[in-house]
């Protein structure tokens, strides 16, 4: 009896107890966002923070229980982009196909979906340096093939006018709805992120990971469990992908072009590749450096022009200094501080 | 040769009657049905030279870009940055100098102390880190081109050839035959033959070095098993300095020979990078006729491409990287690891 009371009650703590009050706090504070936050800082920050922490999270999904650093997930992005554009409906009449949003959606989806399993199933054949340098030329092939190709893609000027349905009436391209869509998808894709990392498939792709001889001996297949981690994370990155084209109104070659690749690379290692919360915080530093660093250095007299130049800086001096990304210097910190405050709970995490 | 027809009778019959019959298309006059079918034969000896040549500038860059990763294991994906530098630094002493072949040495010397440094003060801090150095260098090639961008701005520059070897040069090539049966011969710019021949002694040069000096045995033994060799009393550190310094004067060099023949543009450096990246996976890692055959069928494939298919030439590159991944994962010349 008494036995049935306590677990009953280790469930109630595992439901409310397990979530830190930090987390409750984040997330009424997401939730209210829009009633204080401008609508610049709505769709122009928060939104592309959540996009690009989409994306990149789908990169770190790959590399952080995967073992598999790829340059493709922006490209897998930008072609389900491309795939609304040309299903649905987009400024370029003569290619659009006039889809119900209905169809188009999942469609773009899949189809992006089967192309980053694709490159997966390459990619897969090689190991650790290879995996990025066979994916990052085959999201430059995207690139060029994209930026030649005026049947399908447009070529050069690509669409624009793509605009997401007018779905309930609500103009979802207006800043506080935006906020509410990215945020719904962002948080959809953490959680089934963290979901997965748990579920039996989590666990033995981290095995893969961690020892591939092993896992093979004890039965499983590495090779599908990697195919299939890029197929996971390849939905992410089109969900992302496809917020990234609504946000623009528009996908073009450059969309999914190198530096925005490596930028997605950028973001998820300095954010942190071992936690799925790393993304996001590392696409937040990017936005906030990518929309206001030209008027600090404005400030400081040097031409607007060079935020590239402080974000590669900045991208090295975390890489020289924490390979973990910012949520490594974090937990640093907190061990730091751990360590000083009570020397019995050294070694607990 | 042999050992590779007996393993592969089928394939060395195939290899030698496609080799055989490209000969024949480019020594003999085409027949008037042929033309019809691919077009003038100028038109196709001149994307053959192209790809050729644009083969031999492929491998000029990549050759330190193998060398350095089949030593170290390290991918310097600032390698195109390196490359760009050199140009934009040839452009600006074969402007002071008037002296274009005085731009080759000093720029050899000067982006090579900058792989001096890079090597000595970056990439020996984290050996072994694979990824981690492979992430530095792409944080060193966002910095430096944002560095050449901010220098030399967004306009193209050119390297002007010198006199001596600007103009055409005639080639014992016959094109076409005149009604009354006199053979026309092709005519192709003189600089890019220099470059050919250039690429062409350079290479040969390296494969003498590797394989007949001593310098040469201890990189071949680095790159099969650096730990033995460190152990067996070498300062492998030195020889991982030399290599580093000799393929980031590599690609300086070729970086003037690209703003020769082609023009030296911000972009230029992804492309010579990725350019690098292809011809190395084709050929195989760490092996040096291996980027020269990689550099060929992908210097070929793009200029052919070009003018066969434009809209495809760029997929055809990476066409030829997806089929070798699937069927030879170690690349065409790469040794099984």
């Amino acid at each position: 009896m008494s036995y049935a009371v306590s677990t009953s009650i280790t469930v109630q703590q595992g439901l409310l107890g397990r979530v830190p009050p930090l987390w409750w706090a984040i997330a009424l504070l997401l939730v209210a966002m829009p009633m204080i936050a401008s609508n610049f800082v709505l769709f122009q920050i928060f939104g592309w923070t959540f996009i690009l922490g989409m994306i990149s999270l789908s990169l770190m999904f790959l590399a952080g229980y995967g073992g598999m650093v790829s340059l493709i997930q922006m490209t897998v992005g930008a072609l389900a982009g491309y795939l609304v554009a040309i299903l649905g409906t987009s400024g370029v009449p003569t290619i659009s196909l006039g889809w119900p949003w209905w169809l188009y959606i999942p469609a773009a989806i899949i189809v992006a979906a089967l192309f980053g399993t694709l490159v997966g199933a390459l990619a897969v054949r090689t190991e650790g340096i290879y995996t990025i340098m066979i994916t990052l030329a085959i999201a430059s092939a995207f690139f060029y093939f994209t930026r030649q190709n005026y049947g399908l893609f447009n070529g050069y000027t690509g669409f624009n006018n793509v605009v997401p349905p007018a779905l309930f009436g609500i103009d979802w391209r207006q800043p506080a709805p935006f906020y509410y869509l990215t945020l719904a998808c962002a948080s959809l894709a953490y959680f089934a992120v963290v979901y997965v990392s748990r579920s039996p498939f989590g666990l033995a792709l981290q095995g893969v990971r961690d020892n591939p001889r092993r896992m093979s001996a004890l039965g499983f297949s590495v090779t599908a469990h990697r195919i299939l981690a890029y197929t996971f994370s390849s939905v992410i990155a089109a969900v992302g992908g496809i917020l990234l084209v609504w946000q623009n109104a528009q996908v073009s070659p450059g969309t999914a072009g190198i530096p925005q690749v490596i930028d997605i690379l950028v973001i998820a290692v300095v954010g942190g590749i071992k936690r799925p919360i790393g993304p996001f915080i590392g696409a937040l530093i990017y936005v906030l450096l990518r929309v206001y660093s030209p008027d600090v250095l404005l400030a400081f007299g040097l031409s607007g022009e060079r935020f590239k130049l402080l974000i590669g800086l900045g991208f090295l001096v975390i890489v020289f200094f924490s390979p973990d990304g910012v949520l490594g210097l974090w937990e640093k910190f907190k061990a730091r501080r751990a360590k000083q405050a009570d020397p019995l709970r050294m070694g607990r995490p | 040769m042999q050992s590779f027809y007996k393993r592969h009778p089928v394939w060395s019959v195939i290899l030698l009657i496609l080799i055989a019959g490209f000969l024949w298309l480019v020594i003999t006059p085409w027949p008037p049905g042929l033309e019809e079918v691919m077009g003038r034969k100028r038109i196709f000896l001149n994307a053959v030279l192209s790809g050729i040549t644009l083969g031999a500038l492929y491998f000029l860059v990549a050759s330190g870009f193998t060398l350095v990763f089949g030593l170290m294991r390290n991918v310097n994906l600032a390698h195109g940055s390196l490359y760009l530098l050199g140009g934009y630094l040839g452009y600006e002493i074969a402007n002071a100098t008037g002296m274009w072949l005085l731009a080759f040495p000093i720029v050899f010397v000067l982006v090579g102390a900058l792989g001096l440094l890079l090597q000595h003060q970056v990439f020996r801090r984290m050996e072994g880190e694979e990824l981690r150095q492979t992430l530095v260098t792409i944080g060193i090639s966002v910095v430096l081109a944002d560095i050449m961008l901010w220098i030399w701005g967004g306009q193209s520059y050119q390297v002007l050839s010198p006199d001596w070897l600007s103009g055409p040069m005639t080639l014992p090539l016959v094109i076409s035959l005149r009604p009354n049966g006199d053979p026309v011969y092709l005519t192709y710019p003189q600089v890019r033959i220099a470059i050919l021949i250039a690429a062409i002694v350079i290479g040969l040069a390296m494969w003498l070095v590797l394989n007949r000096s001593r310098l040469g045995m201890l990189i071949r033994a680095g790159v099969d098993d650096r730990e033995m060799l460190a152990a067996s009393g070498v300062r492998i550190q030195y020889v991982f300095l030399a290599v580093f310094a000799f393929g980031a004067g590599m690609a300086g060099m070729a970086g003037i020979v690209g703003g020769t023949f082609q023009s030296l543009t911000p972009g230029e450096d992804t492309r010579f990078l990725l350019a690098s990246l292809v011809v190395v996976i084709v050929g195989g890692m760490g092996s040096i006729p291996g980027a020269a055959l990689g550099a060929l069928i992908i210097g070929l494939a793009e200029q052919i491409g070009l003018v066969y298919a434009p809209t495809y030439s760029v997929v055809f590159t990476f066409l030829i990287m997806a089929l070798v991944l699937a069927f030879r994962p170690q690349g065409l010349l790469g040794a099984g690891r």
